[in-house]
């Protein structure tokens, strides 16, 4: 089922694995059949574990969504909950069992904690008196979810809000955890670097577990060389970029969710002969998207101008391939092609799925108005006019385009001013207000809280300095074949992405000053292997990192990464964590308070 | 060695064996007569207690507990209620069932631990009979009471009274019963003459053996096996059916030609066996059973004890110790007379090889030719595991060793691992240990429990040999026995706090994977807050740290420990804990010196408890947060006025915070909801609650000009913002004759291509025509396209030579239709770039 996760350099099948090992554990200690309550926001997440069929073979019968009331009936002896665990879900539970049918069978009640069971939360079902209704209280730790070949997430979408807004380190806590399992699981890392205070929390919790456990340590031979974790404030700049590449900009424009994309379903109408005047569908077509699918393995990292040339290469392989069927003439060759047909037709699929994808996207990228909104970001990168008022900002709110939009903009002006004079940034403030109405007073005040929106007090700007020096700006970006992560962003290198590649080669001591004018400090620490576990690097084998984003990475700075692994000197491979997928737009919206939505 | 068979006895198709296992240590001068006495399973340890039913005061009975060599563990006299029975916890724990229903827990050196009752129904009735039942949910009690119900309690650790259903008719106590475990559920098997039922959560369901000699009346005995798969009945017609516990299949019945009802059965039938088998124990007789007609029979000189077994019965007297069991296929193949198994012939090479004799090698030819070497290999290793004297063990290894030098590649794991097991399991059957476990006992159970008993004995040096020998990593193995002990010792009330800490860490120093904050836990129970202190220093994880120090009320200190920890839910703990203990004005304060717990805390009164969020941020003086605080709350209030208030405190709070720009902004906001008031009072427009841009757009497309006009001037709005939206607004009315007003009213600040877009967009060419001429020269060119005018574009480009706008207007051109158009710009073009 999973298989894409075991081609990459590591191995992630093996955590997918330990993760379904510990559900199935879990529903075995609940005999009998079951119905499973969930809390909404898990299902993604476990989408990714395990599908419904290996619940079903434990015996799973019926699944709800938590909410009050009543719960559904189902004639099952047991009923699950899997939440998150949050006070107000306790609240939730806490009705669905005090309304219970006392006249029926009674059914056994269990909860699974995800990804660790609380102490708060039990104290609360015990305040609402049905603590002792539970007969299994357990927690499914699970804090890293694998999500493609060289990708795992915490898919914890508040992550960056909550660290550096709210000032609750219960996602770096989870981190920390995850990144034992994953040690326990892969080997010590021996070296781990960072940037960021986020990052320094975390280092020091794993040194700290570290010494916690030692004894139970696990001798096995270090999978990964180097952790390198990155705070998302150190870069605030690259999410607010429009995402350049093929995979980037399908997450811009549809939203790619655990996984899966939701596409407009016209253009995947079935077109077979015969029934030409059919219906068309009317549900949206959800796809999965990862390395299972050859094909967008390929592409995916691409520059979105590099797409169509390769799709079109691609078309005319797999036209050649059907072809071969004319030259077989042997019995043998027929067999032959006959045996390769199923993966032909996937291909096919693929391919025509793909293209209609590309056109989707096409028609966006060729408009004006998103040509228009990539030249202001283009100028804001390379510091073009950022202190003063912007004409298409302007222009833009007066027409009332999307805020989230306008937003964007706006941060990204001041975080490539590092900072707004006091006036631009009160006109901004104040034209949004007026336009989108007031409430959006704390949402304004939050981006200021974390950096993205900020007036110029004393400080001079610093961007120019930090472009110039980590090379930001590329003039001649090559999209069709890149020499360079610019391609990512056609011009534009993301600067986590830069700092990585730094780090690799030739270190981090080469640009101290650079590193001073980010916000957090930067550190190394190394952890002891135990003894005989040195790894012996054969004579160029690369070596491996696992880069963490704390607070989200966007898929164009997964394609830098994938693009320097790929690079033939480069000499290291990334596998990239992070606490969740994002984009420019899911970032800025997670930080969004709207009073006037409240219940 | 010659005489291993000298006590085999033979029964249908196996042989059954008697073993000593000890001489009993214990000196009972009248025997086991007039004893309660239950024997843990797994070779644990045995309870007495002398004349239960003596009640004077000047002679009570006396409760001793022996190792199951006999050798005394503890002993006192009994002072509280009448005791019905005698039982063990899984755990080693001595359970004594009281008349009355309550239970007392002892551990095994008599200390008691604490009791418990079996409710009322079992108080009222008294307890007639009691029984103690193992299953994987822990160790379960029934009791049958004097109204004749059954009370039972599946896990005494997690007490959940269960009273069965009833019994249609019985009025006296059932003839024998016993408790089984089958689908997760205890259940009660319950005779009544010849009735059978059984009883379980919901129903009492009458049951019947399949093929019961009929000439029984009545079923006087009953017996259940180890693993609850089976069960035997005992008529008074004197047979003994055996089946499957859940009555579907029967096994086979024997005829025992004694009718006495028997002082105690149990099954003796070991895992994997072919044959079902019981014992069957009257005063001075004990009878296996099995599957044939004929039965072993053996004289007992003694009052006697069985104890079922996984894999037999162990017979306790006053003198003796002794197991009877199948004897195991491996020991048979090699033992039996004249057998020609391949183990067999192998002791046998090895036996003419210590004599020097080349019999060794004839032997050894005939098992290779066979290529059974291997097997004979592993029928020796596996029947040295089930012999219980040393001696023979040995012989068995060496014959096994002495095959292996003839086999290559043959995998060494089995032979190493029953050379480890059987010292491990001769260590601990030793008389001073006495724990007599065989080896399938000790495969079932566990090294760890087999530990863990040790442990519970207080046998530390030995449990730590053991773990050291097996190399058990240090902190499942000798890490946990030095917990054990540590806690032991901090009991040790004679000794100083300091001397009892230093001894502790000086132990455990190098251990790793130590749990310090276990053994201050108990350091605390036992009432040394000041001892549990010091050791809770040496616990690394801090967060293990933080209960005990809730428990000894150093709440300070535990929540800087939790902070430490980063497990912000163990804040949270310790938060809701400080919160309750102090007063508000000290949890404040101790909050503050915590910014972690701080927030935190804020985030959870944010979603719970809003008005102490307020209270925190007014002790902090955190105006901008206040202002926040109130207009939030404002979008919750319906009524204006309320809404206007919360938006004035907050206007106070951002100045107070020096937020001129908020404090000013929500000014404006109460000043639009006014207007929108008066605007609703007057005009009857429903503009509540939107922005100012959305009201000002209403105003202006149901024709409240004026109104709109007096908006964009109250509140500052930029020009070109107001001219966007007046423009759109008006040709979306399509009122094209007020745009046009409005176009000439004054310079328009966003120039005139935007009124050309928006009556093309509107399809309305002939409108956007008049606006044309007034886009500024950069903007001429996309003017005229967007009206589709492409001489006009042509003549602007041209005039501006400027080379872009030439190919813009040129890819916008056909060949066919526009040639002039196209020759002329190409001529341009020549021209621009010849200068």
């Amino acid at each position: 089922m999973a298989a894409h996760l075991s081609y990459g350099r590591v191995n992630l099948n093996i955590l997918r694995e330990a993760a379904r090992k510990d559900l199935r554990e879990f529903l075995d200690k609940c005999a009998g059949s079951k119905a499973i309550v969930w809390d909404e926001y898990l299902t993604g997440p476990f989408g990714l574990i395990a599908q419904y069929s290996l619940l079903k073979e434990h015996e799973v019968e019926k699944m709800f969504t938590l909410k009050s009331g009543r719960l559904p009936p189902a004639d099952v002896k047991n009923i699950i909950f899997f939440v998150r665990p949050r006070l107000e879900l306790m609240d939730i539970i806490a009705e669905n069992i005090l309304s219970e049918d006392k006249l029926q069978t009674p059914r056994e009640f269990n909860i699974l904690f995800v990804p660790r069971r609380s102490m708060l939360c039990e104290q609360r079902l015990k305040e609402q008196g049905v603590l002792g209704s539970f007969t299994n209280i357990d927690e499914y730790i699970l804090d890293l979810i694998p999500y493609d070949g060289d990708l795992l997430s915490m898919e914890s979408e508040s992550a960056f809000r909550e660290c550096y807004l709210e000032n609750d380190q219960t996602s770096l806590y989870h981190t920390a955890k995850g990144l034992m399992t994953l040690q326990a699981l892969y080997g010590t890392i021996p070296q781990i670097f960072g940037k960021g205070e986020c990052a320094r929390h975390v280092a020091n919790m794993m040194l700290r577990m570290k010494r916690e456990f030692a004894g139970s340590q696990t001798q096995i031979l270090p999978v990964f060389d180097t952790l390198l974790l990155l705070d998302r404030n150190v870069d605030l700049l690259t999410p607010l970029a429009t995402q350049l590449t093929y995979e980037g900009l399908i997450d811009e424009i549809y939203g790619i969710t655990n996984g899966y994309v939701k596409l407009p379903p016209e253009k995947f109408a079935q077109k077979k002969q015969g029934e030409g005047g059919k219906d068309l569908p009317t549900e949206p077509k959800k796809m999965p998207l990862n390395s299972a699918e050859e094909l967008y393995a390929e592409i995916r990292d691409k520059n979105f101008n590099a797409v169509g040339a390769a799709l079109s290469k691609k078309a005319k392989i797999i036209s050649a391939a059907f072809e071969e069927r004319h030259n077989a003439k042997t019995v043998g060759e027929i067999k032959q092609f006959v045996s390769q047909l199923p993966h032909m037709q996937a291909a096919r699929t693929s391919l025509a799925n793909h293209t209609s994808i590309a056109e989707l996207i096409k028609d966006i990228t060729t408009s004006e108005a998103f040509f228009d909104n990539l030249t202001v970001e283009q100028e804001f990168m390379t510091g073009v006019d950022t202190d003063k008022v912007n004409t298409y900002i302007e222009d833009c709110i007066a027409q009332k385009d999307p805020l989230l939009k306008i937003l964007r903009l706006v941060c990204m002006q001041s975080v490539c001013n590092n900072g707004l004079k006091q006036k631009v940034l009160d006109f901004y403030k104040r034209e949004i207000l007026q336009t989108y109405g007031y409430e959006h007073l704390l949402t304004l005040n939050n981006l200021e809280k974390v950096g993205l929106l900020k007036s110029q007090i004393t400080t001079r700007n610093n961007y120019p300095t930090i472009r110039k020096t980590l090379k930001l700006w590329m003039e001649d970006a090559n999209e069709q074949n890149p020499n360079d992560i610019s391609y990512v962003y056609s011009g534009y290198a993301p600067l986590s992405v830069r700092l990585t590649q730094l780090l690799a080669r030739p270190g981090w001591r080469s640009i101290e000053e650079v590193l001073k004018l980010l916000p957090g400090p930067h550190f190394e620490e190394r952890q002891q292997l135990p003894p005989g576990l040195h790894k012996k690097r054969q004579q160029g084998e690369n070596r491996t990192t696992l880069v963490f984003f704390l607070g989200g990475v966007t898929y164009a700075e997964i394609a830098a990464l994938r693009f320097l692994s790929q690079m033939e000197d480069s000499g290291t491979e990334y596998i990239i964590a992070t606490t969740k997928l994002i984009n420019g737009t899911s970032w800025v919206k997670s930080l969004m308070d709207r009073p006037d939505q409240q219940v | 060695m010659a005489f291993v068979t000298a006590n085999w006895n033979p029964l249908g198709e196996a042989f059954y064996r008697k073993i000593e296992l000890y001489e009993m240590g214990w000196n009972l001068k009248d025997g086991l007569r007039d004893c309660l006495i239950s024997a843990a399973p797994y070779g644990g340890p045995i309870a007495l207690l002398r004349e239960p039913q003596r009640r004077s005061p000047s002679a009570r009975p006396q409760l001793e507990i022996y190792s199951a060599s006999g050798s005394s563990l503890a002993g006192f006299v009994w002072k509280s209620g009448v005791v019905k029975h005698l039982g063990w916890t899984v755990c080693d724990d001595l359970l004594c069932i009281q008349e009355d229903g309550t239970v007392l827990i002892y551990d095994l050196f008599g200390s008691f631990k604490r009791h418990f009752s079996m409710g009322n129904d079992v108080v009222q009735n008294q307890v007639v009979e009691a029984k103690v039942f193992h299953s994987p949910y822990g160790t379960g009690i029934a009791i049958i009471t004097g109204a004749f119900r059954v009370t039972l309690a599946t896990n005494i650790e997690d007490l959940k009274l269960r009273r069965l259903p009833e019994v249609p008719g019985l009025h006296e106590a059932p003839s024998c019963w016993a408790v089984l475990t089958q689908d997760r559920q205890s259940k009660v098997l319950l005779a009544y003459g010849a009735d059978l039922f059984i009883l379980d959560n919901t129903a009492c369901t009458a049951v019947t053996p399949p093929g019961l000699s009929p000439q029984a009346t009545s079923i006087v005995s009953m017996a259940v096996s180890f693993s609850y798969k089976y069960l035997a009945l005992f008529t008074d017609s004197g047979h003994v059916w055996m089946g499957s516990s859940n009555l579907k299949d029967k096994l086979s019945e024997v005829e025992t030609k004694v009718r006495t009802p028997p002082k105690q059965m149990t099954w003796c039938r070991r895992p994997k066996s072919e044959q079902p088998s019981v014992v069957i124990m009257w005063d001075r007789h004990l009878l296996v059973a099995g599957k044939c007609r004929d039965t072993i029979q053996y004289h007992l000189d003694d009052d006697s004890v069985l104890v079922p077994e996984l894999d037999g019965v162990r017979i306790i007297s006053s003198t003796h110790h002794e197991l009877l069991q199948e004897v195991p296929a491996a020991c048979e193949a090699i033992f039996k007379i004249a057998s020609m198994a391949p183990g067999a012939l192998l002791l046998e090479a090895h036996k003419e090889y210590e004599k020097q004799s080349q019999k060794a090698d004839e032997y050894l030819r005939e098992i290779k030719e066979q290529s059974l070497l291997g097997e004979a290999v592993r029928q020796c290793v596996e029947a040295a595991g089930h012999e219980h004297e040393p001696e023979t063990q040995k012989t068995l290894l060496r014959a096994a060793s002495f095959g292996k030098c003839f086999l290559s590649n043959f995998p060494p794991e089995q032979f190493v691992s029953m050379c480890r097991d059987l010292r491990v399991l001769n260590g601990v059957r030793d008389y001073t240990v006495g724990i007599p476990l065989t080896h399938t006992q000790f495969r079932q159970m566990t090294v760890q429990v087999l530990i863990d008993r040790l442990v519970y004995r207080k046998l530390y040096p030995l449990a730590i040999e053991i773990c050291r020998y097996l190399k058990i990593p240090e902190y499942q193995g000798v890490s946990r026995v030095l917990k054990h002990w540590a806690c032991c010792k901090v009991q040790q009330k004679e000794e100083a706090d300091e001397v009892v800490a230093r001894a502790v860490s000086i132990k455990l120093g190098e251990a790793a994977g130590i749990s310090y904050s276990e053994i201050a836990t108990k350091a605390y129970e036992c009432g040394r807050t000041e001892l549990a202190i010091k050791l809770l220093e040496f616990e690394p994880r801090s967060g293990e740290q933080v209960p005990l120090l809730l428990k000894m009320k150093r709440s300070q200190l535990a929540l800087s420990k939790a902070i430490e920890s980063g497990d912000t839910d163990l804040v949270y703990t310790v938060v809701t804990y400080l919160k309750n203990e102090m007063n508000r004005g000290d949890f404040f304060m101790t909050l503050r010196n915590q910014p972690v717990a701080l927030s935190l805390y804020r985030q959870f009164c944010k979603h719970q408890e809003q008005n102490t969020l307020k209270d925190l941020f007014n002790q902090d003086d955190d105006h901008q947060e206040l202002g926040n605080f109130y207009v939030k709350a404002s979008y919750k209030e319906k009524r204006l006025e309320a809404r206007l208030s919360l938006l004035q405190s907050a206007v106070d709070e951002y100045s107070k915070a020096k937020n001129e720009f908020a404090a000013k902004a929500t000014e404006e906001e109460m000043r639009l909801l006014r207007f929108q008031r008066r605007l609703e009072e007057d005009k009857g427009e429903h503009l509540m609650g939107m922005s100012l841009q959305d009201s000002m757009q209403i105003l202006l497309s149901v024709g409240l000009h004026k109104q709109a006009e007096q908006l964009y001037k109250d509140f500052r709005v930029p020009d070109k913002r107001y001219w966007w939206l007046k423009l759109t607004a008006l040709a979306d009315k399509e009122d094209w004759e007020e745009l046009e007003k409005f176009a000439k009213s004054k310079k328009s600040p966003i120039g005139y291509l935007p009124f050309v877009d928006v009556c093309v967009k509107r399809q309305n060419k002939y409108e956007a025509k008049k606006y044309v001429s007034k886009v500024t020269p950069e903007q001429k060119v996309k003017a005229h396209l967007a009206i589709g005018d492409l001489e006009g574009a042509a003549d602007a480009a041209i005039e501006r030579r400027n080379e872009g706008e030439i190919s813009t207007v040129l890819s916008r051109c056909s060949t066919t239709t526009d040639r002039a158009v196209v020759e002329r710009l190409n001529r341009a073009r020549s021209g621009a770039t010849k200068k």
